[in-house]
């Protein structure tokens, strides 16, 4: 137990001297560094705007009460078409990711060497772009439209759900799998047998999980002209018309109460 | 006994027969149905497939050199952006999820704070950020005040969630010496939380740094705006440098954070 002896008495004390030393120099490094990044941060603001945001924020809310309630027959459609990119997204993302996780995950890879780290590039690449910027991608490659934002969404989410699940393989119990190979199973069959049953609530929690997040992504994709709700968004913030940016704040907020609502009435199901 | 040939089948993911043949229906129909409103533009696809062959040849090699500076200027802000808004994203998540906590907090700070992230969670950062940038100006001031909003809502929840599974007999034990609030705190709860909280800290850092790169889009500064203008000219060659760039930060985030949080754990 560290102690502290000062003037013969024992105080208890909650760390060691050293640990207590390294614990206020890494304070003092954090802080230094973020009070480096906090100048420069402050040196590129103008902080006239800032000082005057008050007065803009309040102009802004006038602005956009009451929303323009007639604009919504015009966004049901984009509502729809963000709905789909979001669930085509997700299924074509774990129809790519289940083979990937098998490939990723270290006790069913076909090689610890060869596979596993391409797949593993595969996942951390996937991962590290954000939807919106394979949405840049793909709308200057195939053209606008909602079919670059279903691959946008794909693409983003193989990571996603590749990593999760390869995770879940790489926890199963791997006895069930050496009874079912005892049997003389074969590959597939102990695939289908031994690890499939074992890692089902996994994936389906995943899915479930990442159609979710892809509904909300899927929202403002549209921004980068990659279809949905968010080409309105778009549109009504570049003509000004901030009746209509509150409607469609409004239309977003309903869509993804309602998708949090059956995600989490699907999971309740599955566990 | 009559020599009858049984076959055992494995049982099905969802039992019930019916119910599974109506979620089988359903999602035929909607994919049907689905891929059937998709609206694509076949032709402007095909014109695309040799852009598409231009951009993958950009990678083959990328070219850093031409726009370094847009490029350097864009990742250092980026960079820094990351590194303001996740420690004050942290700092104001902690009191935000201790009053998010049921088990510390009387209920009408419960629902006050719960609000709060509520509020932060709903919509994207990118959405955040457009507005941010209409209030507060073009700049990184806007884009690191809309990634320290969706920190909060990130952080203060899952605080809130670990304070409230956290194991009440050591807490209470603290309080029966007699502990002031703040030492009940510092003493009960902090050393429970601490260990899941500084490794969520670092997971964080990398998605603010993730999403630092499209705040930009919208004016809201870091090396968004510079890949956007990139794609933007066309030029797949500067375009492939910054991706690269981005992955391999991200790379490096995700293996210090592993190991940040192996040690702490």
């Amino acid at each position: 137990m560290p102690v502290l002896e000062r003037q013969g008495e024992r105080a208890w004390r909650r760390h060691e001297r050293i640990r207590q030393l390294a614990g206020w120099a890494g304070w003092l490094i954090g802080t230094a560094i973020f009070v480096y990044c906090w100048q420069l941060l402050s040196g590129k603001t103008i902080w006239a705007f800032v000082s005057d945001a008050h007065s803009q924020a309040a102009d802004l809310a006038v602005r956009m009460v009451p929303p323009r309630w007639s604009y919504m027959e015009g966004l049901w459609r984009p509502l729809w078409d963000t709905i789909n990119i979001a669930t085509l997204g997700t299924l074509m993302a774990l129809v790519i990711a289940v083979p990937v996780a098998f490939c990723a995950a270290r006790n069913t890879t076909p090689s610890v060497l060869l596979v596993r780290p391409v797949a593993l590039f595969v996942i951390v690449s996937s991962r590290s772009i954000n939807s919106l910027i394979w949405a840049l991608m793909l709308v200057t490659i195939i053209g606008p439209g909602v079919l670059a934002g279903v691959l946008a969404i794909g693409f983003r989410s193989i990571g996603f759900c590749a990593k999760l699940l390869y995770e879940a393989i790489e926890e199963i119990d791997p006895s069930q799998v050496e009874a079912v190979s005892a049997t003389g199973a074969s590959g597939p069959q102990v695939l289908t047998y031994g690890i499939v049953p074992q890692i089902m609530p996994a994936f389906a929690g995943i899915a479930v999980f990442r159609w979710d997040i892809n509904i909300r992504e899927s929202t403002v994709l549209g921004l980068v002209g990659a279809g949905g709700i968010g080409v309105q968004l778009n549109a009504s913030l570049a003509s000004v018309a901030w009746t209509q940016v509150s409607l469609i704040l409004l239309a977003i907020l309903g869509t993804v109460i309602v998708s949090e609502w059956v995600s989490a009435k699907v999971r309740h199901a599955i566990i | 006994m009559s020599a009858t040939l049984r076959t055992w089948h494995k049982p099905p993911f969802i039992r019930n027969a019916r119910l599974r043949w109506a979620l089988w229906l359903v999602a035929g129909i909607y994919i049907a149905f689905g891929l059937g409103t998709l609206e694509v533009n076949w032709g402007r696809v095909i014109d695309g497939v040799p852009r598409g062959h231009r951009f993958l040849a950009a990678f083959f090699p990328p070219d850093f050199a031409a726009r370094w500076d847009a490029i350097a200027s864009g990742l250092a802000e980026s960079v820094w952006m990351t590194v303001t808004s996740t420690v004050v994203g942290v700092a104001l998540s902690i009191p935000i999820g201790l009053g998010a906590a049921r088990n510390l907090a009387p209920l009408p700070v419960y629902l006050a704070c719960r609000s709060v992230v509520a509020l932060s969670r709903t919509f994207p950062e990118i959405i955040l950020a457009i507005f941010f940038v209409k209030i507060f100006g073009f700049g990184p001031f806007a884009g690191f005040l809309a990634l320290s909003l969706a920190t909060i809502g990130f952080y203060a929840k899952l605080l809130a969630e670990d304070i409230e599974d956290m194991d009440p007999a050591q807490a209470e034990a603290v309080r029966a010496t007699g502990a002031s609030w703040f030492q009940w705190l510092n003493y009960a709860v902090q050393p429970q939380v601490m260990p899941r909280m500084v490794g969520l800290s670092m997971y964080r850092l990398d998605i603010n740094f993730r999403e630092s790169a499209v705040v930009g889009i919208v004016g809201g500064g870091g090396i968004g705006a510079t890949l956007n203008t990139a794609f933007d000219r066309y030029e797949f060659e500067t375009a492939a440098a910054i991706l690269l760039l981005i992955i391999g930060i991200v790379m490096v985030l995700e293996y210090a954070s592993s190991i940040i949080r192996a040690k702490v754990q």
